[in-house]
């Protein structure tokens, strides 16, 4: 897929045509070469993140956008494509981890698992502090303070371990972790599907909140269309793999283009009882294996326009009006 | 549901999960009940199906009055005779419910078999086929002796298996009966335990956050099926969730819970036009629909109370933005404000 995405100077993340392939091992022989089998986790995916704002990924389990998150902070090597940060292309050019860690932070899914039980939560936001930006024990002990007070903690909760807070505290302290060595771009992993409702929204209050005050540009990974619409400027659509929608949140939201995107909205249940749009979906079938996919467009089994055409040739990237691509074959029917 | 008190006991004192809770379901309805974790709402499914063990868990009060029995009254062989055959359950996690070495038919054809062998009270009930008189004149009263058949489902058992099948929108039913859980997804396995619940023809259907594990376009499927359902082979469901996004779009009446309290009950019109206690209000106003600039929500400060620990009164009166000095006092009654609108807050009368 081509790389004519709206980039500008100003972005501060760009991937260009990345692609991240998983390769299988088949049958017990690991030396085997013959029938060498991929998941295509990534499949060619081009997005970019203007600085300041928030770009969201959705997709449903399996998709892909997990893998696009890790490989962006090169947790894993991307197989082929490149991933421009802030005008580096760090996919070639060796940055220190140090550097890049300190701009790039993450905050994942279930904060029970990301902090440390048996570490105080000031010991759990301090040591990133100590390796990426040093300083006196007494610098570090300020950053702290400010970041958790930051994120509503006060300085006597810094003290205790994280099993002493609650849910929605310890998804605090991921964040308070995440800011704290004053990155510029912050991926949140799901970072309100493992908390009830009324914890999510102050949770997404403060997502906010501290983006207005430390100017931070969000890439947020998400299954969820409301909160995806409700945190983000941008947003990618993902399937099995591939990048099917990309556009302005709310052009996308206001008229999804691409069957998916369409499916993926409507099915979205939304509190309010006169409107049933759940009894009226119209989607079949679930996500294929991104081992096996059908050939063609991905969505083809499960889409209302399909024809021949689409079991043959994986649709690209179109722009339809500006800054709005959709990868479908019969864009003009959804219009 | 009468005045239900249900606790556990643990080291440091009795946990009470529900606090004297009052509801009813009638026929053909989905009731669906909506709470955060923690509020209790899964305590109450596994009461009503008679899945709690005690101890730890002890009834201080009340009763399930399901077809005028208390279920908590009958002893556990008597209960038998309602869990799964009167009252069916969806749990939550469909690979944990299901047995990972049996085929998906197999184990269909065992609960189709439990519901023939409890209708037959004596040898002369059995069904009156070669199949079943085989198997079971022997021994007839172990239940849980039932033969495991691994190679071959009889031919009459396969068509009803099929059927069931083919009513939760299966497509290819022969082949799905022969292929293990871990070979279909998720979705297909939560269809799997509908048919199979289905299969003993339930009148009351307990789903327990049916869909969490879901992806939002098989949820959207699997909740569309269940509401289909209710009408064809006409039973009631209880359904259980956290998200009241769901529960608007599926459900008849909606039961409100907060730390082991019903705070509102009511239709799911009247709840969503005209949401009467605090705590609903604020969940309301905690779901994101539409963009940053558009809606602002309105977050419930602090979290959920710790159930060893709650205030004295009502229990939403530390969170509340509407507290009063009464709500520090004593706790509030479930009363009706409006026809069918049942409300536990002092800003209605009391």
């Amino acid at each position: 897929m081509a790389s004519e995405y709206v980039e500008s100077e100003d972005d501060i993340l760009v991937t260009r045509d990345l692609k991240k392939y998983f390769p299988l091992r088949s049958g017990f022989n690991p030396f085997s070469r013959a029938d060498k089998k991929f998941v295509r986790a990534v499949d060619g995916v081009s997005i970019a993140l203007p600085r300041g704002k928030t770009v969201a990924v959705v997709g449903e389990s399996g998709c892909g956008k997990t893998t696009l998150a890790r490989v962006i902070v090169l947790l894993t090597p991307p197989t082929s494509g490149q991933i421009i940060f802030n005008g580096i292309d760090i996919t070639k050019n060796k940055v220190s981890s140090k550097i890049l860690y300190r701009d790039i932070q993450m905050v994942f899914q279930d904060p029970d698992s990301s902090l440390d039980p048996r570490v105080r939560i000031r010991d759990t936001v301090a040591e990133p502090l100590r390796g990426l930006i040093g300083g006196s024990d007494e610098q570090i002990k300020s950053y702290v303070n400010t970041s958790l007070s930051a994120v509503g903690l006060t300085e006597e909760q810094g003290d205790r371990p994280p099993k002493q807070l609650s849910g929605g505290q310890r998804q605090r302290v991921a964040i308070a972790r995440a800011i704290a060595p004053q990155p510029k771009l912050v991926i949140l992993d799901e970072p309100t599907s493992a908390l009830d409702a009324s914890v999510q929204a102050q949770i997404l209050s403060l997502l906010l909140e501290l983006q207005k005050k430390y100017n931070l540009s969000y890439m947020l990974i998400t299954h969820n269309i409301s909160v995806s619409q409700y945190l983000s400027d941008r947003m990618a659509v993902m399937y099995s793999g591939n990048l099917v929608e990309y556009g302005d949140t709310k052009a996308i939201m206001s008229k999804p283009r691409h069957p998916y995107t369409i499916a993926l909205i409507s099915s979205a249940p939304i509190p309010n009882p006169w409107k049933r749009n759940l009894l009226n979906i119209e989607i079949r079938g679930e996500v294929p294996s991104a081992i096996n996919p059908p050939a063609g467009c991905r969505f083809n089994p499960r889409c209302p326009y399909a024809e021949g055409i689409c079991s043959e040739v994986n649709p690209p990237l179109k722009e339809i009006s500006k800054g709005h691509y959709v990868a479908c074959h019969f864009v003009d029917k959804t219009a | 549901m009468q005045d239900l008190t249900i606790a556990y006991k643990t080291e440091s004192g009795n946990l009470r999960a529900l606090d004297h809770v009052n509801l009813a379901i009638g026929e053909n309805q989905l009731v669906a009940v909506v709470g955060e974790s923690g509020c209790g709402k899964s305590t109450l499914a596994l009461s009503i199906i008679g899945l709690l063990s005690r101890p730890p868990a002890i009834v201080e009060s009340g009763a399930i009055e399901y077809k005028d029995v208390d279920l908590l009254a009958i002893n556990n062989t008597k209960m038998r005779e309602y869990r799964g055959t009167e009252i069916a359950m969806i749990f939550q996690e469909p690979l944990t419910s299901l047995n990972p070495v049996y085929r998906v038919g197999d184990q269909i054809a065992e609960a189709i078999m439990i519901r023939d062998l409890r209708k037959a009270k004596h040898v002369a009930d059995i069904p009156q086929s070669d199949f079943m008189q085989k198997t079971y004149k022997v021994n007839m009263p172990k239940i849980s002796r039932l033969p495991r058949f691994r190679r071959r489902i009889p031919e009459e058992l396969k068509k009803e298996i099929i059927d069931y099948l083919t009513l939760v929108r299966i497509g290819d039913p022969e082949q799905i009966l022969e292929r293990y859980p871990f070979e279909l997804s998720g979705g297909m396995r939560q269809r799997i335990m509908i048919a199979m619940a289905l299969s003993q023809k339930p009148a009351l259907l307990v789903a327990d956050e049916p869909t969490t594990a879901l992806d939002v376009t098989t949820q959207a499927q699997v909740l569309k099926l269940m509401k289909e359902l209710m009408t064809e082979v006409n039973t009631s469901i209880l359904l259980i969730t956290h998200d009241l996004a769901v529960a608007s779009q599926v459900a008849d009446r909606v039961i409100v819970m907060y730390a082991g309290d019903v705070v509102e009950d009511a239709s799911v019109y009247d709840l969503f036009s005209d949401p009467l206690h605090p705590y609903t209000k604020g969940l309301l106003s905690c779901i994101p629909s539409g963009s940053k600039d558009e809606t602002v929500l309105k977050p419930i400060p602090g979290s959920v109370p710790n159930l060893m620990n709650l205030p004295v009164g009502c229990k939403f009166a530390p969170r509340c933005p509407y507290v009063m000095e009464v709500c520090r006092q004593r706790p509030p009654k479930l009363v009706e404000t409006k026809p069918n609108h049942k409300v536990s807050c002092f800003l209605y009368g009391q």
